[in-house]
């Protein structure tokens, strides 16, 4: 009886708490850096694509919602010749970030993708592809890993030392 | 002449002011669940949400109306207009302010009882036709505790009757001039208030509906307007059962300033807050645990009050 009247009362008191609600359109709120939202793929300080189309993304994915084609350019850089991703299966889980050798495939903070048409949920690779680094601004692939490409031979990669000449018998 | 037309401006008065306020006691019930669950409710559509009546209005009356193949047609369609029905006719006795009221009756408690006890049928009926075992139990335990609760609520009126002498709500609120009689009829109330729960079987007496475990209950196989009829009428019930707490025990229209709609209107609000807040704050009781409540406490206390109050009555002429 007398615990009937105390929820009541409480339940009263509760008119003058702060509402939780957030008023989600009119009101925006904060979204941590490594919440997990639309994904991009990102491009190297020098403004080149990460993505070396390496398939682990695709791999990784559980749902398979990821499909992309290798192909190299002239001087043997790997990239892919179309990237796919269907938004209508993915569920965010990150596993293609965390797969992602080159730190090219990102998700970002972003889950306003909403669409009247399912077809439009599929994003093709000029859809994915952003200007920036994203979250690792410093990080190039091709300038830490000892693949010749144009413009950087063997051995001027960052802290790699210049090739050995197996032929010769100098020290 | 005029006042035959004076009279039929009341009666359209009553059922437009009555029909509106229960459309928006809807609104009104999701906003202050949503006060006291930290929330706020349906606000979107138009100023603080007001409008959403009208999309409901508009939803409801567009939704496909379908009766279940397996259903007893006629029935189906008969139930839920008696408790629309019913609940609307006992407004007729309801004095709004000294001389605003449809049918000043003298059995005016009598019919209001009555008509109560119409509403039964539609919850037991509509359980019955649905053809689904949730909706029968539904129907079953409308049936009982309806029945069960509407012994004492009769009875916990008959203090106010004794005092007053006259069964006319009108004279009942004039025998309210000295005191309410919410402070001699104190034992009177509270069964009074407890079964008005249970008779517009509103949380925490909502077991025929028990979403938890019969899907809706008596409703289950409603939908459109029919569901609607339900859904308006148990708010009808609301408002009346508001109405008449305040008329038999808290003075009706007396009160002193404003003008005696104002206050009718006033403390009738109070109690469809109390109504709603009842919803917001308790859970719902075990079958067993209503029954026992009805019958070994309420009645026994609606009993005795009877007897004393009538004992007082009887010493004092």
């Amino acid at each position: 009886m007398i615990s009937i009247l105390r929820s009541i009362w409480l339940v009263i008191l509760h008119a003058f708490h702060r509402r939780e609600t957030v008023q989600y359109p009119d009101e925006q709120f904060y979204l941590p850096p490594r919440f997990r939202g639309r994904i991009v793929l990102t491009r190297d300080p020098d403004g080149e694509e990460r993505c070396v189309a390496c398939n682990l993304c695709a791999v990784a994915c559980p749902v398979d919602c990821i499909s992309l084609q290798a192909t190299e350019d002239e001087y043997g850089r790997r990239y892919p010749e179309f990237f796919r991703i269907n938004f209508s299966r993915c569920i965010f889980c990150g596993f293609c970030e965390e797969a992602c050798p080159t730190y090219a495939i990102q998700l970002t903070p972003d889950f306003e993708m909403g669409e009247y048409e399912r077809q439009n949920l599929v994003y093709e690779k000029e859809d994915l592809l952003i200007d920036g680094p994203g979250k690792y601004p410093d990080y190039n692939f091709y300038r830490v890993s000892g693949l010749a490409i144009g413009g950087k031979d063997k051995g001027q990669a960052e802290r790699e030392l210049p090739p050995v000449d197996i032929k010769s018998l100098l020290p | 002449m005029s006042s035959q037309l004076i009279h039929i401006l009341v009666i359209l008065g009553v059922l437009v002011g009555v029909l509106s306020v229960a459309a928006g006691l809807i609104w009104l019930e999701r906003r202050l669940l949503g006060l006291w669950q930290d929330r706020y409710g349906p606000n979107r559509v138009g100023p603080f949400g007001l409008l959403q009546v009208l999309a409901d209005v508009i939803k409801i009356f567009t939704k496909e109306d379908w009766i279940p193949p397996f259903a007893d047609r006629i029935i189906f369609v008969v139930a839920p207009t008696v408790v629309f029905i019913a609940v609307l006719m006992s407004f007729a006795i309801i004095p709004f302010a000294p001389n605003l009221v449809v049918a000043n009756m003298n059995i005016g408690v009598l019919f209001f009882l009555g008509m109560s006890s119409l509403g039964v049928y539609s919850v037991v009926l509509a359980g019955w036709s649905s053809n689904n075992k949730y909706s029968l139990i539904g129907g079953l335990r409308a049936a009982a505790q309806m029945l069960s609760y509407e012994v004492f609520m009769g009875l916990s009126i008959m203090g106010v009757v004794l005092i007053t002498g006259s069964f006319n709500l009108g004279d009942i609120v004039q025998a309210q001039n000295k005191i309410w009689f919410f402070i001699p009829q104190f034992l009177g109330l509270i069964p009074f208030l407890i079964a008005s729960l249970a008779e517009t079987h509103r949380l925490p007496f909502d077991l025929p509906e028990a979403d938890s475990e019969l899907v809706a209950g008596y409703h289950s196989e409603y939908s459109g307007m029919k569901f609607g009829m339900f859904f308006v009428g148990e708010y009808l019930g609301i408002t009346l059962f508001s109405m008449m707490i305040v008329t038999l025990f808290f003075g009706g229209w007396l009160g002193p300033v404003l003008p005696p709609i104002v206050w009718f209107l006033l403390k009738t609000a109070v109690f469809v807050v109390f109504f709603i807040l009842m919803r917001g704050a308790l859970p719902r009781p075990r079958y067993d645990q209503l029954m026992s409540l009805g019958w070994k406490l309420l009645l026994p206390l609606t009993l005795v009050n009877l007897l004393v109050t009538g004992g007082i009555l009887l010493l004092g002429s």
